[in-house]
């Protein structure tokens, strides 16, 4: 972002950057930056709250009477929160299928009435709803000592099947719950709580394991975990 | 646990990133209140109907005005996506924008905003010379004064 602002400003573009890594804008040094620490993949600070979005957007267009390069930290510090969010998750229903296949067959109905809310979907990227189930089938098996060349993932591509069910976990999860979720809740609740999350992690394990290429098993979760 | 966000912010201080010499400043030509205002983002934002972003995406993707059927099709797995899930303004605010221009703070909601991808190639060249630029004229072709840059 802050190299795109660099490039317009050379176009005759005025540009600010709501910038989320400090160290980074400071570095690259964009005209004008509003260092705002919030969740990441929320630069303009909370989900719904109006007030404090135009807050952001009235400080970020107050930097334009700076007359040289300026960067103001916001004055409100938002941080993550990885207490998992309250969500209550399916019953086992069909105890002859691996947990996590039975789950989310368990969390459809969630994901279509957040499907029909929203009116879009983040799930597709290589499989769709349907074949949730099927490649957590897969995922399962590898973790249980399946030779992942052997055994195809429906959608091929991990990293983009892992998307894809992430996707659908998150968006039955906030159809499901009580309250908004906080920054990385939904993801503290798929990795440490759903078995999708847990069959995830083993088979991401089993890929390393077997020594699967470094991207195919490594951009399945967050560094972090 | 350590933080997800800590350990992100962390990484990123440690990257390597592009120095501008000589870098351009392009004050505001004209009042706030008078000024058309653009959105670009790295979310990898699209509509159902265009191109997905594909892994090292260098693209970008335009929005209309009027767009909020719009997907994040951003590959990371070391950011919230959620929040945009339930409101898309927290990322491209739009409706911000809108309630801006009606009253008066800026001039007007350009009538296309743009979306790349934040997962780029360390050098980043082909956003610096090649769809970046490309990017700037599309912007400049809708007489766009001011941009903000939403990253995740």
């Amino acid at each position: 972002m802050s190299v795109l602002a660099h490039v317009f400003e050379a176009a005759g573009l005025s540009t600010v950057v709501l910038a989320s890594m400090k160290e980074v804008a400071e570095k690259v040094n964009p005209p004008r930056t509003l260092y705002c620490e919030f969740p990441l993949g929320r630069p303009l600070g909370r989900p719904d709250d109006v007030d404090l979005q135009r807050d952001v957007l009235e400080k970020a267009f107050g930097l334009f009477e700076a007359t040289g390069p300026v960067l103001e930290t916001y004055p409100v510090v938002i941080e993550a929160d990885e207490t998992p969010l309250s969500c209550s998750i399916p019953p086992r229903h069909d105890d002859s299928l691996p947990a996590a296949v039975d789950e989310a067959q368990g969390l459809r109905a969630a994901y279509d009435r957040a499907l029909e809310a929203r009116g879009v979907t983040a799930v597709g990227r290589a499989i769709d709803a349907d074949t949730v189930p099927a490649a957590l089938g897969v995922l399962h098996q590898w973790s249980e000592g399946a030779a992942w060349h052997d055994l195809p993932l429906p959608g091929k591509n991990t990293v983009a099947v892992g998307h894809d069910i992430r996707a659908y976990y998150s968006e039955a999860a906030l159809e499901l719950a009580t309250a908004p979720a906080e920054g990385r809740a939904v993801e503290a609740w798929f990795w440490e709580q759903t078995e999708a999350g847990k069959t995830m992690m083993a088979a991401r394990g089993a890929l390393k394991d077997q020594e699967a290429p470094f991207p195919f098993w490594f951009y399945m979760a967050p560094g972090h975990r | 646990m350590s933080g997800g966000d800590a350990a992100m912010r962390a990484f990123g201080a440690d990257q390597p990133a592009p120095t501008f010499e000589e870098p351009a400043f392009t004050p505001l030509s004209k009042p706030l209140s008078e000024a058309r205002v653009a959105v670009v983002t790295s979310a990898a934002l699209h509509r159902p109907d265009q191109d997905r972003f594909g892994q090292g995406d260098t693209g970008f993707r335009a929005l209309d005005r009027a767009d909020r059927n719009i997907v994040m099709g951003h590959w990371s797995p070391n950011f919230d996506h959620t929040g945009f899930q339930m409101d898309l303004n927290v990322v491209f605010p739009l409706d911000r924008l809108e309630e801006m221009a009606a009253d008066g703070v800026i001039g007007d909601v350009a009538p296309r905003h743009f979306a790349f991808a934040g997962n780029q190639p360390d050098t980043v060249s082909e956003v610096r010379l090649d769809t970046g630029p490309a990017c700037a004229q599309e912007l400049v072709a809708d007489a766009v004064d001011l941009v903000v840059l939403t990253p995740v």
